[in-house]
């Protein structure tokens, strides 16, 4: 009963934050149908100057608390900077292209923000604990769990009643959804794509970084941790189907839940666990859970 | 016939000269050659799909495949002859490839670019999670054994796999060549425009990518194994991460698609590249590396040499 809840607890805080990072990948690619390796660089530039900026808030005497402000300021000031710096700079030049050289294209960037880590905050690695500790421990079921990895839950939830009201109930979710659906005719109908664009890259790059910098104070911030986490969003996107965020949401769950179980039951298991099960949802769903249905090209 | 193709004879002399430089260079840059041709090999393997539109995200699955058959067929069955151990990993990667063909065949784009990145991450946790694989240290391959002779200078058996490399590069660029010529190969083209044309002429879809995918399962095996006994060594971050796949696909997209000696000198070049990026930069050498693949991307997608075609192609036509 104690590891049934502990697989569970554990399971729904990695799908927290995977979710939140997916669901930026997953806009990203319904919109603009590039699929984006640098998300891997937004989340570990999110982590990076989270963990930094807590680090010296800490030193100069800052509340505990204040950290939680940091957060969500550096995750947007991430997004917004890098967001616009590569899809104006870059991503902008390459929409017509094939969808694999984008593909490779945002490759390229992952690496170059990699080094940018490296470059900005040297090698060492960054403890940024002071939120975790800030709100404690709480007794569940005879194990002490930390209150910071149940706020990521609720976080999660937050953003993807968030996520459902701003797609459903606002002008933009109403002209982003019919981006998805079809871009040339959008654009026929006189929707600034372009602009759309680039809120939607903005906004996704956001959510990359604020997965990473929620992350932060759980544990050591390391270069290469950006490189991990993009593969895994990957599994959980493609799981629910490209481009869906009911999708991303489902995929989230059972890959976070799966690798706990992996974790606590069969370790050696843990990495082999998800991409099986990945590739298990392909064989029977060609395109994931929640696909949209596709026509066909003649 | 006007018009003969001379590739081949080109190649030859060119491998025929390579093997002459080989037996002079030093040995750092003997095993850049190496190294650089054994990628190189793999990486033809991915100009055989993309010829076809298909991009791999799990190059590194059926590179790490041919490794680590040649490190544990040596550690396990004690086989010491390269000949054989190269044989027998390029059939291990092209039957597990072939038998992964019937379900990869179904899936295109971004699906088959995943299908192959979770099946190449499937490898890496088991090795990485194996301890009998030595984690994510990998262990070391011995020196292998040429025709019964054991050299007893390790610059020497150096030498000697470079040879059988450069031997091996050969008929394997012939083989593709022919392909490319054949129509099977030229199909290639064809599924990458369009489908459901291709159909309606009466060939099968599936079955031409299928082919593509074995013989980019037994290049893959091929160059894996070669690297395991050029390096002495096997581990899975720099041989089946996806790293490792996204590094194949830039090599790719450096060579261009024009012609099959392409990948071998696009792999040497990103070879230097990485070698003269982590002396100039040892922090930044992905940056350097990552910055390059943009703007190759940005302003030459067809590869480096696309560019000199252009150049010469404005030359021309003054």
């Amino acid at each position: 009963m104690e590891t049934a809840i502990a697989v569970l607890l554990d399971g729904l805080t990695f799908s927290s934050y995977l979710f939140i990072v997916s669901l930026g990948l997953t806009i990203i690619f319904g919109v603009m149908k590039v699929l984006n390796l640098a998300h891997g660089g937004f989340y570990a530039w999110g982590a990076y100057s989270a963990a930094f900026l807590i680090g010296r808030a800490a030193n100069a005497g800052w509340p505990d608390w204040s950290g939680f402000v940091i957060i969500f300021a550096s995750a947007l000031a991430v997004g917004i900077v890098m967001g616009l710096v590569i899809e104006l700079g870059i991503l902008r030049f390459l929409h017509d292209r094939e969808e694999a050289l984008v593909v490779l294209a945002t490759f390229g960037i992952l690496l170059m923000l990699e080094d940018g880590i490296m470059a900005v905050f040297g090698t060492d690695p960054f403890f940024a604990h002071q939120p975790m500790s800030a709100l404690g421990h709480v007794d569940i079921g005879g194990i002490a769990r930390d209150v910071y990895g149940l706020t990521m839950i609720a976080l999660a939830f937050a953003v993807a009643v968030l996520a459902w009201l701003a797609f459903k109930r606002t002008r933009y979710g109403k002209l982003l959804s019919a981006v998805i659906y079809d871009r040339e005719i959008a654009l026929a109908f006189g929707i600034d794509v372009r602009r759309l664009f680039v809120l939607t890259f903005v906004a996704g790059a956001a959510l990359g970084a604020l997965g990473g910098a929620y992350v932060a104070p759980t544990t050591s911030v390391v270069p290469g941790l950006g490189m991990e986490v993009i593969v895994v969003s990957f599994a959980v996107v493609v799981i629910g189907g490209m481009g869906s965020i009911p999708g991303a949401l489902v995929g989230a769950l059972i890959v976070g839940l799966v690798r706990a179980l992996a974790v606590h039951k069969f370790p050696e298991l843990e990495l082999f666990v998800i991409y099986a099960v990945m590739a298990l949802v392909l064989i029977f769903r060609k395109e994931g859970l929640f696909a949209p249905a596709k026509p066909r090209r003649i | 016939m006007a018009h003969r193709d001379h590739t081949l004879r080109w190649l030859a002399l060119a491998s025929f000269l390579l093997v002459v430089i080989a037996c002079f260079v030093p040995g750092w840059l003997l095993n850049q050659m190496l190294f650089a041709s054994a990628r190189g090999l793999a990486v033809l393997g991915l100009l055989v799909l993309w010829r076809a539109g298909l991009v791999s995200l799990g190059g590194a699955l059926f590179f790490g495949l041919g490794a680590y058959s040649v490190a544990l067929l040596q550690r396990m069955a004690g086989i010491t002859d390269a000949l054989l151990l190269l044989a027998l990993a390029a059939g291990i990667s092209g039957l597990s490839g072939f038998v992964l063909g019937f379900l990869l065949r179904r899936y295109r784009g971004i699906f088959f670019a995943m299908m192959n990145l979770a099946f190449s991450m499937i490898l890496y946790g088991a090795a990485v999670k194996n301890r009998a694989l030595g984690s994510t240290d990998g262990f070391g391959v011995a020196q292998p054994s040429f025709f019964g002779i054991t050299f007893a200078e390790p610059a020497d058996a150096k030498l000697a796999l470079f040879a059988v490399l450069v031997v091996a590069g050969y008929a394997v660029m012939c083989c593709v060549h022919w392909y490319w010529k054949s129509t099977l190969g030229w199909l290639g083209a064809a599924v990458r425009d369009n489908e459901i044309r291709v159909e309606y002429l009466g060939y099968s879809v599936e079955r031409v990518i299928h082919v593509k995918y074995t013989l980019s399962a037994v290049l893959g095996g091929l160059g894996g194994a070669f690297l395991a006994m050029g390096l002495g060594q096997v581990d899975p971050d720099s041989m089946i991460n996806w790293v490792a796949s996204g590094e194949m696909l830039f090599v790719m997209i450096l060579s261009g698609s024009a012609s099959v000696a392409a990948p071998f000198v696009g792999s040497f070049l990103f070879e230097l590249l990485r070698t003269y990026a982590l002396e100039v930069a040892p922090l930044a050498w992905q940056f350097i590396i990552g910055a390059t693949l943009v703007l190759l991307i940005l302003f030459a997608p067809n590869g480096v040499w696309s560019i000199f075609a252009r150049l010469f192609g404005r030359a021309a036509a003054r």
